[in-house]
């Protein structure tokens, strides 16, 4: 039977934590349990750096697969040591409150960044996720780049709450700001037509200011590319960047337009690598 | 040369300010809570003004290779404002042990009315229980008085001088805050505060032994580079190098450093959560021990003219 992912957060910090810094925690989350006061969780979630530092949280193949069993989507990689101690104190403390969302709010409004980032990467382990959805939304509409990838990568709550337009804001607003589509959870199975279009529209405006367009574009437009835009994929494979040009011919292979077959066959070598598997999205996102 | 610059509202400075100092040397900041040039009405903009201090400003920072830290107060000005303050107190316990937050401050007093008075002491007894050193912000007027009793009201309620740190001083407050044993800060600030050719004859005079440059830049007419431009001309004047650091960069590590929340380690070998993040690998240290400043083009000329 899966564990639950709050037994797991708890055992992976024990095996991390040196005993005091465990034994701290361990109490504060009793006290927590027993009094979930506004005071007491505010105090916890200060100290919890101090007391336990900002390591990075270590994990194996295997504690990656119980997290994905207890919580299918849950991705803890790349969290931290005190991430992992506020989100645990965070569910300590939700208990049998039922006012989880007004608390997660506030303390979202008055967090520092590592906070936020914190309670954010949360998202997938609360109570009552449907009340949650605003304030990750409102986690979106930061300008701090780190807070926005805390709701946006290997988070599974978006693909699960946001209705389309909110995903498909989400998802230009990552391309705006620099950051990358590809550990967006769900990126392929909720790419639809509006989004094609939205982006589109962008790389056009990128083309138009002579800035570069980011090639993961193109892996939300490609199977929506009817006839009509299969111009725009043609000045892509055309494109002086490797990455683009590859970008391109990924897009005309997922397109459902006949003609895309006939430029991508043009394209040689790439229509090659697609078909024998050494080219896809997820390599040229990390290639690149 | 790394420079600390411990009092800065970069609130309200662009980021050219940050660019430029960068190129300067400055390694990190620190925001004291203030006033804002115009009195709050409510605790709800003190709340998003500390929230902002904490938050978007440390992140911001962040973007240019410099570290931000805060300070978390009630600051004397509106501590006249009885209602206000008296909501502003219940909150500041919640903000005080936000990362980053390096001390209590700029408390103290403005015009030393009774109302200043009570919210300075209790904040005092705020640092007490949380362990935290304290920022004083002494009067613009009436400062001789002023700074005296900041700091026999600091000693009456058992604060360690060693843990309280005492802004704008000058030339005539400067003996008496050394002897009583507290770090003594001062203001590069044109026109009010101190001018740094008199900053330069105070090290000259004094040596640096807890004496702590700032800039205090703000909304108003200040420079942000305060302390870089000081530590050239005492190093131009014969200051040795070495007191040159302790004023500029040491002794505010050291003061601050006591809340466990400023490490060198911050700037030069920041944990590796805090590169991926908050700096987004934006790390002064690149190579070696020092720090290598990018050239960065300081835009703010007619002769760049081209905008992309």
């Amino acid at each position: 039977m899966a564990e639950r992912p709050s037994r797991l957060l708890h055992d992976w910090l024990q095996r991390q934590l040196p005993e005091a810094g465990f034994d701290w925690l361990a109490g504060q989350l009793e006290a927590l349990q027993q009094d979930p006061s506004d005071r007491k969780l505010h105090i916890a979630l200060g100290m919890i750096p101090r007391r336990l530092g900002k390591d990075d949280l270590a994990l194996s193949e295997a504690d990656l697969r119980a997290a994905e069993a207890a919580r299918p989507g849950w991705d803890p990689r790349g969290w931290s040591v005190d991430e992992a101690a506020r989100i645990l104190a965070l569910l300590a403390a939700a208990g049998a409150n039922t006012g989880f969302a007004e608390r997660f709010t506030e303390l979202c409004s008055s967090a520092e960044v590592g906070e936020a980032i914190a309670l954010y990467r949360g998202l997938p382990l609360y109570p009552d996720p449907g009340a949650l959805e605003a304030q990750a939304a409102e986690g979106l509409r930061t300008n701090m780049r780190a807070v926005f990838e805390a709701v946006a990568h290997g988070n599974p709550f978006p693909r699960e709450r946001f209705d389309e337009d909110r995903w498909n804001q989400m998802v230009l607003k990552a391309l705006f700001i620099g950051s990358a589509l590809h550990p967006i959870q769900g990126l392929d199975q909720r790419a639809n037509p509006a989004l094609a279009a939205i982006l589109i529209d962008y790389a056009h405006e990128r083309w138009a200011a002579g800035r570069p367009v980011s090639p993961e574009l193109w892996r939300c437009v490609g199977p929506f590319a009817v006839a009509s835009l299969l111009p725009d994929l043609e000045r892509a494979l055309g494109s002086e960047d490797e990455t683009e040009r590859r970008a391109a011919a990924l897009a005309l292979a997922a397109s459902p337009a006949s003609e895309a077959r006939t430029l991508l066959a043009g394209a040689g070598a790439l229509s090659a690598e697609i078909e024998s598997g050494a080219l896809t999205w997820e390599r040229l996102a990390t290639q690149a | 040369m790394m420079f600390i610059d411990p009092h800065t509202h970069m609130i309200s400075r662009t980021t050219d300010d940050y660019e430029a100092m960068a190129a300067a040397g400055v390694v990190a900041v620190i925001e004291p809570a203030f006033w804002i040039g115009q009195p709050r009405t409510n605790v709800g903009s003190y709340i998003d003004y500390l929230s902002h201090i904490v938050g978007f400003e440390r992140f911001r920072a962040g973007q240019f290779g410099i570290r931000h830290y805060c300070t978390i107060g009630l600051n004397s000005k509106e501590a006249n404002n009885e209602a206000l303050a008296e909501e502003v107190m219940e909150i500041l316990p919640r903000f005080a042990l936000k990362e980053g937050v390096v001390a209590i401050g700029e408390i103290g007093y403005d015009e030393q009315s009774e109302l200043e008075d009570k919210y300075f002491r209790l904040q005092l007894e705020l640092a007490k229980e949380l362990d935290l050193p304290v920022m004083i912000h002494t009067p613009h007027r009436d400062k001789k008085r002023g700074t005296s009793r900041s700091m026999d009201v600091c000693e009456e309620h058992g604060l360690p001088p060693s843990k309280v740190v005492i802004d704008h001083n000058n030339e005539e407050t400067v003996r008496e805050t050394l002897d009583r044993g507290f770090w003594a800060a001062f203001s590069i600030y044109p026109s009010t505060k101190m001018g740094n050719a008199r900053m330069v004859e105070i090290l000259r005079q004094y040596g640096a032994e807890r004496i702590i440059v700032d800039s205090a830049c703000d909304w108003g007419i200040s420079e942000p580079l305060g302390v870089a431009k000081t530590a050239k001309l005492a190093l131009e004047r014969g200051i040795p190098e070495a007191q040159v650091r302790l004023a500029c960069y040491q002794n505010a590590l050291d003061a601050y450093g006591q809340s466990g929340q400023i490490k060198e380690d911050d700037w030069l070998n920041p944990p590796a959560i805090d590169q991926r993040t908050l700096y987004e690998g934006n790390s002064i240290l690149r190579g070696g021990r020092e720090p290598k400043i990018e050239e960065t083009k300081i835009r703010r000329s007619m002769d760049e003219l081209i905008i992309e």
